[in-house]
């Protein structure tokens, strides 16, 4: 018997964005407010396992054709990058600087070596989840 | 140019080779590498006039200052000499290997890097003047040498003298190590040369006998010298370029090398005069003994190369003798440090020659046996007069410069009969009989090495294939030693002067102020029969005899048993280590998950309820609480009925639902707390879990009915009460007594001045405790790397038969 699942695959589609978008707000909202590359990470990947639930992970490896190991890989060198780069500026390792710009559009806005290190944290977290479910889902 | 840098230079070199090897694959990638070497050499030749006056060069890479660590390249007449060996040898092998090594069928990057990875070590080790950088250069002498031997690591007996010849060298190095720290403990110092410069005072100290011996035993280990020996012979299984190069030419004369260098400041104990010289001339022995049982070619070489260490390593033993005689640069015991030095040279020259020789025999004839090998004679001319001329100046013959040599080292093992300290009286007559002993079975072994394989009758139908001259590029590096050999016999005195005499007045400062200050005339002829000439004469009548009578005796040598051995008791040590270690964690590794958790989970309260009575941590405090809400007592008779809901769960399925409320309901609980991040994060990872839960809910094994007796579930309602208690004990201690002002306070001030953010939990997490941050997620892309090796790469029975052909 199929099971009928439009209804799960209508709002999927709609939902998916919303978390994505969410995850987004999350993941730049971090250094003010509640959020950061952690959680940000965490929604995106329940977002992906979502429409893995709705449809299945082959279609959902063709919609969002990532190598998910190779996205961790980025993510740690983008966060060990960071940290490595303060001693370019002969401070200690991990010094993160920060400044206000007035950027066109945004207004006067922070911009923080630390969001590169928490994008690398984000890439880690997306990747590492994505590559464990995918993994344990394609083994039959 | 800076000497340190000279020393990475092969390092940085080796970076390129992978891509030569990939791009220009038509071009040999030997030819790139040969450069190194030879740029090198020819820098280094531009150093001998320096050392040629006593001078020395010094050049400093600071590595980490607080610790006071930095890579020293110290230039003197020892360490100059050693660097012309590894450059020039080095030039030679390179070449060799070009015609050696197929292009197409090896994988020469990998060749190549090793090779230039071990040039690098090499240099560091002679150079190094701080004793920390000498170790991790003498270790990665040793990695390479492993590298290089498994080349062929499809072979067993390959990954076998591997793993033996890395396991005994690296125990040495570690000794070795030991030693080092004892005499920086001793001499507040890790320069080698700041400790020379105040040994009369180590002498004294209560751990100098221990630094002596633990550094003998990093040389004898890396020297191959008896006991320690078995590992060179299994080397041979490396590519014959490396025996060549490592297996007799430089790498197993790092432990020559560090008791060279370590002269000044040991020479005066009795301890290390005897230990070294014994133990150099009893491996003399041993090794010129047993290179007449083997049948491999480069078998009868590797006992060979362990017997002429022991000559130099006992050479250096009596050149420390000079320490205590009045006015030795003068007498006879001034020959000693300097015979040391030149038949090193020499041997680096005819045994270099004689491995090439070796491989030569194997490539042409495609077998290395020498009980099928014969009347190579006319087949392979210029190979035969280039392995006549190395095996002669093994064999001490005159015309070639090992005669020279050897003919000192007698006159040196003479010399101590006339040594009177440290009961040498008494024993000092065992030296020069033992040495003539082995220098008979050294005269046998070269002969049959040579002869052997080049005279006797032709047996075409043993050979795998037809016997050849080799191609002409193959014979340029032997034929160069060979010249090297005879020209060397011709100007010894040159010789002498520019490479021996600065070395030697390294290692005896105690008797030369300069190199120039060292007489040693060499000469062939001293217009009379002395004794050391005579006793020459006498090992080549009595060696000629026997080697003539070889074939009846040699049987004899099956009578020694092969199950109490050396390299017997190597294989039970390793047999039993490996084995015990095996049956121990097979007592508590049961492979269920259940086991681990229980030992734990176990430990875990016994450490830390242990730690809460031991210190009378426990304190129960109810003042200062927030009433408890009606929200919370919803949530928390939630969070126990999810909990029962678990346990009491017939199907798997209800068990994963009620784990998931489980966490949403302490979800709810961080926002009645206040704490937003906590309560997303909470969110989303039990949204993720559950998910995850069940995509591996197939997978999971049906409920076995062992988990169902009771004893099972009583020790596991034990330990799980047991954690449940130990953390609310914990969780009310803690709530309790303030011992230390919570860090909140600190955070809440910096947050915005010094960190720039307005989130004390991610800024917390991104730059208070970067560090914690950027290791948990390298942990986490470990984890996800090893599960994607447990599901993906499972090896089914038929990938798993490669691995071990």
């Amino acid at each position: 018997m199929r099971t009928n699942d439009v209804m799960l695959k209508t709002v999927t589609k709609v939902v998916t964005f919303i978390i994505l978008m969410f995850a987004v707000h999350i993941f730049f909202a971090g250094h003010y407010t509640p959020g950061g590359g952690f959680v940000g990470g965490l929604l995106t990947a329940s977002a992906i396992v979502l429409l893995m639930l709705a449809f299945d992970i082959e279609t959902v490896k063709k919609i969002i054709p990532v190598n998910y190991v190779m996205l961790t890989a980025i993510g740690l060198l983008i966060a060990v990058a960071t940290a490595g780069a303060s001693i370019f500026f002969n401070v200690p390792f991990f010094t993160h600087a920060y400044d206000y710009f007035d950027l066109p559009l945004f207004g006067k806005t922070s911009l923080h070596s630390a969001a590169l290190f928490d994008l690398g944290v984000y890439l880690v977290v997306v990747g590492v989840t994505m590559t464990i479910i995918q993994t344990i889902g394609e083994d039959e | 140019m800076s000497l340190v840098f000279l020393i990475f230079l092969p390092l940085i070199a080796a970076l390129f080779i992978p891509l030569l090897f990939k791009k220009l694959g038509r071009i040999h990638t030997g030819w790139f590498v040969l450069i190194v070497p030879v740029v090198l050499f020819i820098y280094y030749l531009t150093l001998l006039p320096t050392t040629l006056e006593g001078g020395t060069l010094v050049s400093e890479l600071s590595w980490i200052p607080s610790i006071d660590l930095a890579i020293v390249a110290y230039i003197d007449g020892l360490s100059l000499l050693f660097s012309l060996l590894i450059s020039g040898i080095g030039a030679l092998v390179v070449l060799y290997s070009i015609f050696y090594l197929d292009k197409k069928r090896e994988q020469l990057h990998n060749f190549y890097v090793y090779l230039l990875m071990f040039m690098t070590a090499m240099l560091g080790v002679v150079q190094s003047d701080h004793m920390i950088s000498l170790y991790l250069f003498w270790e990665l002498t040793s990695i390479s040498s492993f590298l290089l031997i498994g080349y062929w690591y499809t072979r067993d007996r390959s990954r076998f003298g591997a793993l033996k010849s890395m396991m005994i060298t690296v125990f040495g190095g570690l000794m070795m190590l030991g030693g080092f720290v004892l005499l920086s403990i001793m001499g507040n110092t890790y320069s080698i040369r700041e400790l020379i410069s105040q040994a009369p005072e180590l002498a004294t100290h209560e751990f100098f006998v221990w630094a002596l011996v633990l550094i003998l035993l990093g040389a004898f280990t890396k020297s191959a010298q008896f006991p320690f020996y078995i590992w060179l012979p299994d080397a041979m299984e490396a590519p014959t370029p490396v025996s060549a190069y490592l297996h007799s030419a430089t790498m197993v004369k790092a432990g020559l090398y560090l008791v060279a260098r370590f002269t000044p400041i040991f020479a005066v104990s009795g301890t290390w005069i005897w230990l070294v010289t014994g133990v150099g001339l009893f491996t003399l022995f041993w090794g010129s003994f047993f290179a007449l049982k083997q049948k491999d070619l480069k078998g009868i070489l590797a006992f060979s190369t362990v017997s002429q260490l022991g000559l130099i390593m006992s050479l250096l033993g009596a050149s420390a003798m000079g320490f205590h005689v009045d006015n030795a640069a003068e007498t006879v015991f001034k020959y000693a440090g300097f015979a040391a030095i030149f038949h090193l040279v020499n041997h680096a020259v005819f045994k270099g020659s004689l491995f090439m020789i070796a491989g030569i025999v194997d490539h042409e004839t495609g077998t290395r046996d020498i009980r099928k090998l014969g009347g190579l004679m006319s087949l392979m001319p210029i190979s035969f007069t280039i392995a006549m001329i190395g095996s002669f100046s093994m064999a001490g013959i005159p015309l070639f410069g090992g005669f020279l040599s050897k003919e000192m080292f007698l006159t040196a093992m003479l010399a101590i009969t006339e040594f009177d300290l440290f009961s040498m009286d008494v024993w000092g007559l065992l030296f020069p009989v033992v040495a003539w002993i082995a220098s008979v079975f050294t005269f046998i072994y070269s002969f049959y090495f040579v002869f052997h394989t080049f005279a006797g009758k032709h047996k075409p139908e043993e050979l795998p294939k037809k016997a050849h001259e080799a191609p002409i590029g193959m014979l340029i590096s032997p034929a160069i030693l060979a010249v090297l050999v005879i020209t060397i016999f011709f100007i010894p005195n040159f010789v002498g002067k520019w490479i021996v005499n600065p070395a030697v007045a390294a290692i005896q400062p105690f008797l030369y102020d300069s190199p120039s200050d060292v007489h040693v005339h060499v000469a062939a002829w001293h217009g009379s029969i002395t004794p050391e000439l005579a006793m020459t004469i006498g090992i080549f009548i009595i060696g000629g005899l026997m080697f003539w009578t070889l074939r009846k005796w040699q049987r004899s040598y099956d009578a020694f048993p092969d199950k109490v051995s050396l390299n017997r008791l190597y294989d039970n040590l390793m047999y039993l280590s490996d084995g015990g270690a095996n049956r121990f964690s097979a007592v508590y590794m049961t492979g269920f998950i259940r086991s681990y958790l229980v030992y734990m989970f176990g430990f875990f309260i016994l450490i830390v309820l242990s730690t809460l009575v031991l210190n009378e941590a426990f304190a129960f405090d109810l003042s200062d609480l927030a009433p408890i809400g009606f929200y919370e007592i919803v949530i928390v008779l939630a969070l126990v009925g999810g909990t029962i809901t678990i346990l009491a769960a017939k199907s798997r399925l209800t068990a994963i639902i009620a784990l998931g409320a489980v966490g949403y309901s302490v979800a709810l609980f961080f926002v009645i707390f206040r704490a937003p991040d906590l309560a997303l994060t909470q969110l989303v990872i039990e949204t993720i879990s559950v998910a995850l839960f069940l995509l591996a809910f197939y997978h999971l094994p049906k409920s076995s009915k062992k988990e169902e007796r009771i004893r099972f579930k009583v020790g596991n309602g034990l330990i799980a009460l047991g954690v449940g208690v130990t953390m609310t004990l914990v969780a009310l201690s803690a709530h309790s007594q303030k011992i230390l002002p919570s860090i909140s306070e600190y955070y809440k001030e910096t947050v915005y001045s010094e960190a720039g953010g307005g989130n004390i939990v991610n800024v917390i997490l991104v730059d208070y405790r970067g560090f914690d941050t950027l290791f948990e997620i390298t942990v986490l892309g470990i984890a996800g790397i090893g599960i994607i090796t447990m599901i993906k790469l499972r090896l089914t029975k038929k990938e798993g038969q490669h691995e071990n052909k």
